[in-house]
């Protein structure tokens, strides 16, 4: 018997692996027939999910802890047992802002504490604060925003103009002037770049090597309530996750993408960020971004907890959150190592021995423990050499 | 009560203001959200927001929401978070609301119950919109594949629609899209 799950969605590249479960056969290898519901807004997913009108959503990891922590409306207990890709955004500004940068492009993305230095400097150059878009107060995007000004002494909340707008609104924001330039998951960057309105001024990947973007999201009493359901749809992602990775396939899930009900963007835009060959400038070469967004290698999809406890930090600093041990407690659970590992023990897929790890410190492929070996880690370095051990926390934030 | 509402479709949101005049309601402001209608919001200090949940803004003005020091008290979805049937009615009808944390249920409920019902009778009266264009188009369809049998065969009108009739009935198809192929298969054969 089939079972129908109906999941919501936002129109960025990083849903390729639902869109592929669903259009590849592998959600109906395992008897599921998956109803991908297209939303516009961050706001109406997470009432979706919350609400009930769609069991599962491709959500913004931030959120996920948020809306557990009762931070973002109707408080509800949400679980990430699967992360749907690991890095895929860019900061993209206008041209005039970024003149002030490192003309050299790819020295500026290469560096990015020189350019976050550069980037202080040109705020003071220009002529009102600059207005930079991020997706969501609790996104990865806002989220690494902060993490990257702050490294230069830039206030988030005081020296720039923080403006949300969802990731399909930004590039006409740009072009009626009413922000200076954005942060987004692909293609929006990419978009912005194609229409010679912006260029590319930091990669996520430079700076978080690893980053943590979009998870899988449930409500918790439902994941606990029809386990077989959440095993069969962890078991076809992962199998989609595989998919995705492989560069043979780079060009027919950009065609997938482009359809007008899934991303709804030229094939040639979403190409550059899942082959990894992203274009700074419009008149510029592509360049080789080979770890630009992952789906599935490295066990990219294992929930670590450690990365929720890295998310709740980050709210806990910009003083979003007060900081409890209940808190910490609620955001970590968010994260579901446990579900991942019932759900995939019989695959092929890598499960890492452990549920934790110090964030930021493999700076080379690593070998690490797994119950069938052979799972490498590659380097999860953060640009400015910060390591987060999650049973520190309080140390880690003293550090700012 | 102020009441904002706040939509892409001028056409609804003035059926919806109409409908909460009607009801008695006189403080009412219609914001498209564009350029700069948070802050034309957060002005306005409203004590109720309606807005299209299908708008790509809520994101923007909900975080108008949680930083703005003009609202003095917090703002919250819906009346009653346990209402589980009144949000569930107005997330199938597609609207979203934000409520003045502190009014009384009993004075907002009316409000949503109308926005919701106003927000239903539009997509209905759309989806019949939709309808009706295409029967039109249809119509066309089937006239131009009439024509092409009545030229073709020597067929009078009612021949013609007896003959596409009958040939839906004995594939098990609809007659415009039999119609449909018979124009293609026309058009690939250099016909009229």
């Amino acid at each position: 018997m089939t079972t129908d799950l109906r999941i919501a969605f936002l129109p960025l590249t990083d849903a390729a692996v639902l869109a592929v479960a669903r259009e590849r056969g592998f959600a109906e290898e395992e008897g599921l027939h998956l109803d991908l519901v297209r939303t516009t807004s961050w706001a109406t997913l997470r009432d979706r999910l919350v609400f009930g009108q769609v069991q599962a959503a491709h959500m913004l990891a931030p959120l996920a802890v948020a809306v557990t922590l009762g931070l973002s409306q109707q408080a509800a207990p949400l679980s990430a047992p699967y992360k749907l890709n690991v890095n895929g955004n860019m900061l993209v500004m206008a041209s005039e802002f970024a003149q002030a940068l490192d003309p050299d492009i790819s020295a500026r993305l290469d560096d990015p504490l020189g350019t976050a230095h550069d980037f202080a400097a040109a705020i003071g150059l220009w002529k009102r604060k600059p207005v930079i878009g991020v997706v969501h107060r609790f996104s990865s995007h806002s989220v690494m925003l902060r993490y990257w000004l702050a490294s230069a002494g830039v206030d988030p909340d005081r020296d720039v103009v923080l403006r949300v707008l969802p990731p399909s609104l930004t590039v006409e924001a740009m072009r009626a002037g009413e922000i200076d330039g954005f942060i987004a998951g692909e293609p929006w960057g990419s978009a912005a770049i194609d229409a010679g309105l912006a260029e590319t001024v930091a990669i996520g990947e430079r700076i978080w090597r690893r980053g943590v973007e979009k998870i899988l999201a449930f409500r918790t009493p439902w994941l606990e309530e029809n386990p077989d359901s959440v095993d069969r749809l962890l078991r076809a992602l992962a199998r989609a996750a595989t998919w995705c990775d492989a560069p043979e396939h780079h060009e027919a899930l950009a065609h997938l993408l482009s359809q007008p009900h899934y991303v709804d963007q030229p094939a040639e835009v979403i190409l550059r960020a899942l082959s990894g060959r992203i274009v700074p400038r419009v008149d510029m070469a592509p360049m080789g971004m080979p770890d630009f967004m992952l789906f599935s290698r490295e066990a990219t999809p294992f929930p670590w907890r450690s990365q929720a406890l890295w998310i709740y930090s980050q709210l806990v600093r910009w003083k979003m959150v007060e900081h409890s041990a209940d808190n910490a407690a609620k955001a970590a659970s968010v994260f579901r190592p446990d579900i991942f590992r019932r759900a995939l023990a019989d695959s092929d897929v890598a499960i890492p021995g452990a549920s934790m790890k110090v964030e930021g410190a493999v700076a080379s492929p690593l070998a690490v423990g797994s119950k069938r070996g052979g799972l490498t880690l590659g380097p999860d370095r953060f640009f400015d050499g910060r390591v987060f051990d999650p049973e520190r926390i309080e140390d880690f934030l003293a550090g700012f | 009560m102020r009441i904002v509402i706040i939509d892409d479709s001028g056409l609804r949101a003035t059926v919806l203001e109409e409908g909460l005049r009607e009801a008695g309601y006189d403080d009412i402001h219609i914001v498209p959200p564009r350029g700069g209608f948070v802050a034309r919001v957060e002005r306005m200090a409203p004590d109720v927001v309606l807005m299209d949940l299908g708008s790509p803004s809520r994101d923007t003005l909900e975080e108008m929401l949680t930083v703005s020091r003009a609202l003095a008290r917090p703002i919250a979805m819906f009346v009653d978070q346990s209402d589980d049937s009144m949000i569930g009615a107005a997330i199938d009808a597609g609207v979203s609301a934000y409520v003045v944390d502190g009014l009384r249920k009993e004075r907002v409920k009316p409000v949503l119950e109308l926005a919701v019902r106003r927000f239903n009778a539009f997509a209905r009266l759309q989806s019949e919109l939709d309808e009706a264009r295409t029967a039109l188009s249809d119509r066309k369809i089937i006239d131009r594949a009439k024509s092409i049998l009545m030229s073709q065969r020597g067929l009078g009108e009612p021949e013609a629609y007896a003959l596409l009739r009958s040939s839906a009935m004995n594939q098990g198809k609809k007659i415009v899209d039999v119609a449909q192929a018979l124009i293609t298969a026309s058009d690939l054969l250099g016909g009229v």
